[in-house]
């Protein structure tokens, strides 16, 4: 899998298949048992700890559901990571953190707890978080998930933005392909922990490969079977009810 | 809850908590009166020192003068010998009387200084030569028992 | 029969291995927590913080507790020495109860049904929202940032609230001894301050509960760092934190109960 400087690069497949397990490796939380990740030239498993610190200063995640800090207000979570990581004087701080909330949208919610926001508004909170330190690398783990329409679209609008003005690179797990079609450059299909198809947006929708047509238009059944594994329908009803206990 | 509010708050803590140790260690502690000051080492020699301990108090005219450090058996003389560490500012006669004593009917035993008229005072590292040893409650009782029947024998 | 025998021995030995992986897990997490306590101790503003949550706000618990133990102790204490005609006494009973025994070990109890499982839940809820791996992801160690600051701000409230304890329970005692029962008030402080020798009580109590406090802040921070991340493993957690440091706190008094107070 590559994912070029610049571009929005969409992960998908059902559920179980390995897409989080991706972006955990990539960001050193686990190490891979064989082949290796790179990221800008440094193979991540091999970084000691100085190196991994610089790395992920340099990398921006946005974890499912948000993942705010529930005990700081929006502006301290925003803020964090440049208090962490930083020397700069709070005046500074205090621009910056404006100017993210104000990137997403959410500039007057500065003073809000974690726990007073909507879903849609806490996951762009998030997100103004993972580009607090104008990240090189931004991951988005299932961003779409469990939002409203008009979130839905505010959320794709914003990683294409905001990647093109940082000019950085995004992955964006997810298995909405509605949204995310509309706004990634290229798709990697996973299935099973395996690349099963990759192309532009539009070579996915065009698929004929059985797996990605299923996935793109919503299939009850295919590659992906509608029954759980079990013994043939008549045996089952023929042999009379299980005994348990 | 502001910064300052909360600092407020842990500093009020942990104030008032060491205010409570410093309660304990003075109020109901002995710290401010026991004294850690110089002292010297004389031995006593018992034929039985009862219920006698290690930190055991050292009294004379009923005032702690000093602590018990050490009780060992002497395999020779068949004789208890405790080694006392008395307060250096206390002097005693070398015919000091040394007892074994108990506080209060069944309390705990200490040793008590009586002092004789002796001009030369004990030095560090002197033997008293004059102990009385417990008192041991069963050889009381039979002593008294002896008596009675004694005093009744003779009475028929 | 030979089944279902062997497949009990079987459980049973895993279960135990079970537990001595987990104990060794849980060692190396105490490592790392000290390891990592600089920032801690350098941003004290962190653990200032947490010494509010676990030790000020466990204030009322601990002084009520304390205040009504000391009355229980004047009122049976009077009741029992009042047989040998001893109850002048009852001031060094009531302290050296307190300042030895009941001050660390009920304080530490309680403190570890408090302010444990409130670190324990947590800890555990922000693993569950993956707050601590965001933080990782950051490049932010949340040992060093979570877990460190509570676990010494555990350590210091815990001395804290046992002194409080004992203090308040003294205090009972004599409300209930003096004032309501009518031993002599003098000779209930100085019996007491004769009989409460500093190094030998006051101080080893106080070690004591220093490390009571050490036990239950590692439990908690440890159930709290290895829960489950949903929301029966935060709740089994918090249940393991309070009878897991509250048994560990009762067997650590007898064995330091037993180096100190013995042997004499």
């Amino acid at each position: 899998m590559t994912i070029p400087r610049g571009k929005v690069v969409a992960v998908m497949g059902s559920s179980g298949c390995g897409k989080t397990t991706t972006l955990r490796l990539i960001g050193g939380q686990l190490k891979p048992t064989s082949g290796e990740v790179r990221v800008n030239g440094q193979v991540v498993n091999q970084l000691d700890s100085r190196g991994l610190y610089d790395l992920r200063r340099r990398m921006g995640m946005l974890f499912q559901f948000g993942a705010l800090f529930t005990d700081m207000s929006v502006y301290d979570n925003i803020a964090f990571q440049m208090r962490e990581h930083t020397d700069l004087p709070e005046a500074l701080i205090h621009d910056l953190v404006l100017m993210k909330l104000h990137a997403v949208g959410l500039r007057g919610a500065h003073d809000l707890m974690p726990a007073e926001l909507s879903g849609g508004m806490a996951r762009r909170v998030a997100l103004a978080r993972a580009i607090a330190l104008d990240p090189m690398l931004i991951m988005y783990d299932e961003p779409f998930a469990g939002l409203d329409p008009i979130s839905l679209s505010i959320i794709g609008e914003l990683i294409r933005k905001l990647n093109n003005a940082l000019g950085a690179s995004s992955i964006v797990v997810t298995h909405d392909v509605q949204e995310s079609l509309k706004i990634v450059d290229y798709v990697y299909f996973v299935s099973a922990g395996k690349i099963v198809a990759e192309g532009t947006a539009e070579e996915i929708k065009r698929s004929t490969v059985p797996y990605v047509h299923q996935f793109v238009w919503g299939e009850a059944d295919g590659p992906v079977p509608f029954q759980y594994p079990s013994r043939p329908y008549g045996e089952e009803l023929m042999a009379g009810a299980p005994r348990y206990g | 809850m502001s910064r300052t509010t909360l600092d407020l708050w842990v500093g009020f803590f942990v104030a008032v908590g060491l205010g409570a140790l410093l309660f304990l260690a003075l109020k109901v502690g002995n710290m401010a009166s026991s004294s850690s000051g110089e002292t010297y080492a004389i031995q006593a020699k018992f034929d039985n020192i009862g219920g006698l301990k290690v930190r055991g108090a050292v009294k004379s005219a009923g005032v702690v003068v000093g602590r018990v450090t050490d009780i060992r058996f002497d395999p020779e003389a068949y004789l208890a010998v405790v080694t006392i560490n008395v307060d250096a500012r206390y002097k005693f006669p070398r015919d000091t009387f040394a007892t074994i004593n108990t506080s209060g009917l069944l309390g705990e035993q200490y040793i008590g200084f009586e002092v004789g008229g002796d001009t030369a005072m004990l030095n560090p590292g002197d033997t008293i030569k004059k102990t009385q040893s417990a008192v041991v409650l069963e050889k009381l009782i039979s002593q008294f028992m002896f008596n009675k029947a004694a005093e009744d024998g003779g009475k028929k | 029969m030979d089944n279902g025998l062997l497949r009990a021995l079987r459980n049973l030995g895993q279960r135990v291995t079970s537990r001595i992986w987990r104990l060794g897990y849980a060692s190396r997490f105490f490592l790392a927590t000290i390891l990592h306590s600089g920032t801690a101790l350098g941003r004290i503003n962190l653990t200032i913080r947490e010494i509010y949550f676990t030790g000020v706000l466990s204030l009322i618990i601990i002084l009520v507790s304390g205040l009504f133990v000391g009355m229980v102790l004047g009122l049976q204490g009077y009741d029992t020495l009042a047989r040998y005609g001893s109850t002048e006494a009852l001031g060094v009973l009531v302290s050296l109860s307190l300042v030895r025994e009941l001050g660390p070990v009920v304080a530490a109890l309680l403190f570890a049904s408090r302010a444990g499982s409130a670190i324990t839940a947590e800890i555990g809820m922000m693993k569950a929202t993956e707050q601590l791996s965001a933080m990782e992801m950051m490049a932010v160690d949340p040992i060093a940032r979570v877990v460190a600051p509570r676990f010494w701000g555990g350590v210091i409230s815990m001395p804290l609230l046992a002194a409080l304890f004992s203090a308040m329970g003294i205090f009972g005692g004599y409300l209930v001894g003096v004032q309501l029962i009518g031993v002599d008030e003098g000779s209930f402080w100085s019996q007491m301050q004769a009989s409460v020798d500093f190094r030998q009580d006051i101080l080893n109590g106080v070690i004591k509960s220093f490390v009571f406090g050490i036990i239950v802040s590692w439990v908690a921070v440890f159930e709290g760092y290895d829960a489950e991340p949903t929301a029966e493993g935060v709740s089994g957690a918090t249940t393991r934190t309070v009878v897991t440091s509250s048994l560990a706190i009762l067997a650590a008094d007898f064995i330091l109960t037993a180096f100190m107070f013995t042997g004499t």
